[in-house]
């Protein structure tokens, strides 16, 4: 019999904890094939977050650590320069990276650390229970903010993408979605993009997915994808913001 | 026997690190640490090591964290503010059963307080700090000597134990310049011994596992009765470092002690003066001075209240910190008296001497 389809080498056999249709683990699958397919596994380390991904670190089948809330980044400084020849990632929520650990991301940005983020925008905060993020649209409900985000009072979504590409030092800056199939093939290329450029020590790569959280935003599954096409991308776009490989590259 | 060389002890512990082998440093500029920061900056490059500014030192503990979890030997320093914004990563690097050494050049305090020198932080270095049930083993140099030879001490206590080792010294401590006689570096055949001495457990594919590696570096315990286990576990090795690493000076100790002085660090320092000119002028005074002040050497003090002895005499640069575990230590046997000076002020021996004879204000 031959085999078409299996769970990539680089995740473990564990059971993920994510909701039903639930994008995380898409991400999670994304990652790993890329890792398969570029032959990194066994030279890579990965950060989890604090977040819904937390136990990323048992789903990784690589060697991994569980950073503080927002801490990733710093914690991914000290183990790349601590050894070097290993590939390292992190992978981090809106409220982990932009809220929590903002100065820990720019900074690292800046320092343009031979690491990939991964950054997992779902306008929310999963795993606490649905409250707003840095990334909730104007006027969008959640726990905390009750009668919509009303951006006079707390401010405009922050543009990771935007606000990372105003710095010199990364190599590589993309938001790809994960809201359909086309999508999700066009994400595993970018992924690959970054890890490639992260195995051959290019510099600071970064790769937004636009993702959604149907639990915390009240919708079933397609519905939340349909929902983050028309809401989501108007305000964060999809495509390259850095890409120093290229000519001319921005 | 090697020379000495005059230097300020913020260098003198710097030096020391590096030659006990470390070659990672994340740290944040704060007086009256500054010296530390600038001297790792200028010779880890000279050594192959990794220098970082940090953006933060929550950031700089964070790196620590990453750093640890890859089995090499890892430092960091500060001054009294910023060590409070390590105490989260603190926390998680003893929950993870790391080793990582830690220098709190103390200043005045709370809040931004002032640049001298202090021992405000005596609760937070001993009693926590960070949040849960964790210890940090913190050893209290009163010579810059002792500051130096602490850096050896500190990194072979982390790697011993895995757990966060702190030094607790003082802006005096830091700033000050005296001989120092250093250890020889570790040699290559050390180095590699070194790196590869965590392979079991540390982040790091290595020559026994080279196809596939798993291991986590981590905190949470989700499940309460695997957290209980666990922090049961830390109890158990808390348990061991009680029994096995108590260190503490014993000064002019015999029974002819009238009054037993408990002080550590700097003030230790100044008590030692006047506890000089009270036995040239006929008065038997005895000191314990804690090196380790967690664990800190109760019987080493209730040992030494022999029959002759009036009172203990407690001289700290804080409003009254260990005063409370030496209590504990003379559990109500005898009259203990406190002697405080805060702000960044330092006491006179003849204010001590005055506490001890109970002549104050005289
Ligand atoms: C210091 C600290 N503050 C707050 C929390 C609680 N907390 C856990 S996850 C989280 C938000 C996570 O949201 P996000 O990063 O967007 O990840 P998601 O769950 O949405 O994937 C918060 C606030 C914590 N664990 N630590
Ligand atoms: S709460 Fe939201 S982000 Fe978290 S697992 Fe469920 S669907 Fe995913
Ligand atoms: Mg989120």
């Amino acid at each position: 019999m031959e085999i078409i389809a299996q769970r990539p080498k680089s995740l473990t056999d564990l059971q993920f904890t994510y909701c039903p249709g639930c994008t995380h683990g898409i991400s999670h699958r994304l990652i790993a094939e890329a890792m398969d397919e570029l032959d990194m596994r066994n030279n890579m380390m990965g950060v989890a977050p604090v977040g819904c991904s937390v136990f990323a670190y048992k789903f990784f089948d690589c060697d991994m650590a569980e950073a503080a809330h927002g801490r990733a980044p710093a914690l991914a400084t000290g183990m790349k320069r601590s050894r070097p020849n290993m590939h390292v990632f992190t992978y981090q929520g809106d409220g982990d990276l932009a809220a929590i650990g903002t100065a820990e991301i720019i900074h690292a940005a800046n320092r343009g650390e031979h690491i990939t983020v991964f950054f997992v925008n779902n306008a929310i905060y999963g795993m606490t229970g649905g409250q707003m993020a840095p990334t909730t649209l104007p006027g969008m409900k959640t726990s905390t903010s009750p009668y919509g985000r009303d951006e006079k009072d707390i401010g405009y979504p922050i543009k990771v993408c935007e606000l990372l590409s105003s710095l010199v030092a990364p190599y590589f800056i993309e938001r790809v979605s994960l809201l359909s199939p086309q999508d999700i093939m066009k994400a595993k290329k970018v992924v690959k993009k970054a890890l490639q450029f992260n195995k051959e020590e290019r510099g600071f790569t970064f790769v937004e997915f636009v993702s959604t959280c149907p639990t915390n935003w009240g919708l079933a599954p397609i519905d939340a994808m349909k929902w983050a096409k028309e809401n989501m991308l108007p305000f964060f776009p999809l495509g390259n913001y850095r890409d120093k490989s290229v000519e001319g590259g921005k | 026997m090697a020379e000495k060389i005059l230097m300020k002890g913020n260098e003198a512990v710097a030096e020391a690190a590096i030659r006990a082998g470390c070659r990672l440093y994340f740290a944040y500029p704060i007086t009256p640490q500054s010296e530390l920061i600038e001297y790792m900056a200028k010779m880890m490059p000279k050594v192959d090591g990794v220098f970082v500014q940090a953006e933060s030192e929550v950031a700089a503990i964070n790196m620590v964290y990453g750093a640890s979890g890859t089995g090499r030997r890892v430092m960091t320093s500060s001054s009294s503010p910023g060590i409070s914004l390590k105490m989260e990563g603190i926390s998680y690097i003893a929950g993870a059963n790391l080793p990582a050494v830690i220098v709190n050049v103390q200043r005045g305090g709370p809040g931004l307080g002032d640049i001298q020198p202090a021992q405000g932080d005596y609760f937070q270095a001993t009693k926590g700090g960070g949040h849960g049930d964790y210890r940090l083993i913190v050893l209290a140099p009163s010579t810059v000597q002792e500051f130096a030879d602490m850096a050896d001490l500190a990194f072979d206590l982390a790697d011993k134990y895995r757990n966060p080792v702190m030094i607790l010294s003082d802006g005096l401590l830091g700033q000050m310049m005296e001989p120092v006689e250093f250890k020889p570096s570790k040699t290559k055949e050390e180095m590699e011994a070194l790196d590869k001495q965590h392979y079991d457990w540390c982040m790091y594919p290595n020559e026994d596992e080279p196809n596939h590696h798993h291991h986590e570096i981590n905190s949470l315990e989700i499940d309460p009765l695997i957290l209980e286990q666990h922090v049961i576990k830390l109890g158990k090795k808390y348990d061991k470092i009680e029994k096995n690493e108590i260190r503490y000076e014993e000064y002019n100790i015999s029974d002819e002690n009238e009054v037993v002085v408990v002080a550590f660090g700097t003030a230790a320092r100044i008590a030692k003066s006047a506890i000089d000119q009270l036995q040239e002028e006929g008065t038997s005074i005895g000191m314990i001075r804690p090196i380790t002040v967690w664990p800190y050497p109760y019987e080493a003090i209730s040992n030494v209240l022999h029959e002759k002895v009036r009172k203990v005499v407690v001289c700290e640069l804080n409003l009254g910190q260990m005063v409370e575990d030496v209590k504990l230590a003379v559990n109500g046997k005898l009259p203990v008296e406190f002697l405080g000076k805060v702000g960044g002020i330092l006491f006179t021996p003849d204010e001590i001497k005055a506490k001890i004879l109970g002549t104050e204000g005289e």
